[in-house]
């Protein structure tokens, strides 16, 4: 599918905020989750970037499965380190297996083995997943950060929504057809930032 | 036939407003563009106070001298990019403009260009005829029909802009506005070689001695890995020494590990996708951190 004006402005929208978020909204951070916002963020710039420059076909490389699984773990490690002080070595260490364990069993030595490549994903987008939708809105609920943090866990939902349409293509198995999934991947993608960095920036 | 010679053609007639339509393709101005923010950034960078005047006249001379000696080249090559499909219709190539007028309308912008550049600061007028002279004369006249080394000329011609402005906001070569030059030095074979193995028929047909028909593929593609590496590393070392905020050196890495990424894709994957990818991104990857070291002068 033939990307239009429309997706390529949106999706350089999305490059300004992501850039935006790696060079001011996270200075006051730490340097861990500093870091793992940039690795966040920069992915999702990045890939932003090489949609606008190669269109939708780029979403075809099997690489996309790796590189879409750093956002949701690189996010969420980035909020367990700065909420959930007593979680950060796990976390971490979830992080690092999690990410390792994607990109193995996406090689070659997994090809008689189909469903454990999908196992291992939804297990670890799951756990991110969660992590990223659920803990920011328990802390606005809580009273520890302000309301609108809440919206880092809305675009931790998009993101999911993201990922769940994109996999089942890839998958064979598609929730919407292929255009569709196309037609409001741009959006969603901007939609996604706008909440995370909204979230931050207000939260 | 002589594709040297000249092709009357009755387009060559036109009134001045279609010799502007014709002489602008003759100034590549998107190449022209990047290689004037280079220079602007190269300004910016030192963080010192903008002479808005000097500014408005670094950029018109810089921008003077650039075309001018991307004219010359025009002039000079019309009979090889007449043997190229993608450059066949440029109007010094098919004869729309002809080969004496458009040299005579590149030595004249040259000459105002580096001209008014040396009335605004000796260093910098000198830098500014450095990068004509080695773009024209040793690139264009001497090297680009007998050697696919001749690259590195025009690299290091691509790289006197940003000099140029470095030079003229500090009054002297510093480390800094080396390594920016060598950050633009070695971005050039990232974009100039993906372009040669995008269009290496054209190349062929013209007789243009190319990385990709001396060296082969691989070697032109781990060339382009390597050359990528190393920018990376001088702009990155620049930015430090430059002293831009933490956040922009992160923007500068994620962008640079974007820029690696599809280096080294394109040496492994080998597809003509990738390959392209490589080029458009390296522009906006030059472009992206031109603005950012511009940014140093904004800083508080």
């Amino acid at each position: 599918m033939k990307m239009t004006t429309l997706d390529r402005a949106l999706l350089f929208i999305t490059v300004f905020l992501s850039a935006y978020q790696i060079v001011v909204g996270i200075d006051d951070l730490s340097t861990a989750p500093i870091t793992a916002y940039t690795i966040a963020f920069g992915v999702l710039l990045v890939a932003a970037l090489l949609l606008i420059i190669l269109g939708f076909d780029v979403l075809d490389s099997p690489i996309v499965v790796i590189v879409s699984t750093i956002i949701p773990l690189a996010l969420s490690l980035g909020l367990v380190w700065e909420h959930l002080a007593s979680y950060r070595a796990l976390y971490l260490v979830f992080t690092i297996i999690g990410f390792l364990a994607v990109t193995l069993t996406r090689t070659a030595l997994m090809q008689n083995h189909a469903h454990v490549p999908t196992i291992t994903i939804a297990i670890v987008h799951g756990i991110a997943g969660v992590t990223i939708f659920l803990l920011p809105i328990i802390l606005s609920i809580q009273g520890i950060m302000k309301p609108a943090f809440s919206l880092v866990g809305i675009g931790g939902a998009l993101i999911g929504i993201d990922g769940l349409l994109l996999s089942f293509l890839k998958g064979g198995k598609p929730i919407l057809s292929r255009d569709a999934t196309l037609k409001i991947f741009p959006s969603l993608l901007l939609l996604m930032t706008i909440c995370f960095v909204a979230g931050f920036k207000f939260g | 036939m002589s594709i040297q010679s000249p092709i009357v053609n009755p387009k060559s007639q036109s009134p001045r407003r279609g010799k502007i339509k014709l002489y602008f393709p003759l100034i590549k101005s998107s190449q022209t563009g990047l290689l004037l923010a280079t220079g602007i950034a190269g300004y910016l960078s030192a963080g010192t106070r903008i002479g808005l005047l000097t500014l408005l006249g670094m950029s018109f001379s810089l921008f003077l001298a650039i075309s001018g000696s991307t004219i010359m080249n025009m002039w000079y090559d019309r009979d090889i990019d007449a043997r190229m499909k993608r450059t066949h219709k440029r109007s010094a190539a098919s004869g729309e403009l002809h080969h004496t007028e458009v040299f005579w309308v590149g030595m004249i912008i040259s000459m105002l260009g580096i001209g008014w550049a040396l009335t605004i600061a000796l260093p910098y007028g000198l830098v500014v005829f450095a990068g004509w002279f080695f773009d024209v004369v040793i690139y264009t006249l001497w090297l680009k029909r007998r050697t696919a080394w001749s690259i590195v000329w025009g690299g290091i011609s691509g790289a006197m802009p940003i000099l140029a402005g470095r030079v003229l906001a500090t009054g002297h070569i510093d480390l800094v506005g080396i390594l920016l030059a060598l950050a633009i030095l070695f971005w050039i074979p990232t974009h100039t070689l993906t372009f040669s193995i995008k269009f290496r028929e054209d190349y062929n047909n013209a007789g243009i001695p190319t990385f990709p028909s001396t060296y082969g593929e691989t070697f032109t593609r781990a060339t382009i890995a390597i050359s990528s590496v190393l920018a990376a590393l001088a702009i990155g070392w620049a930015s430090v020494l430059i002293g831009i905020s933490a956040g922009y050196l992160r923007l500068i890495a994620v962008l640079t590990a974007g820029l690696l990424l599809l280096a080294f894709a394109t040496f492994r994957v080998q597809s003509e996708q990738v390959n392209f990818g490589l080029f458009k991104y390296a522009s906006l990857y030059m472009l992206s951190s031109m603005i950012i070291l511009a940014m140093k002068a904004f800083q508080p």
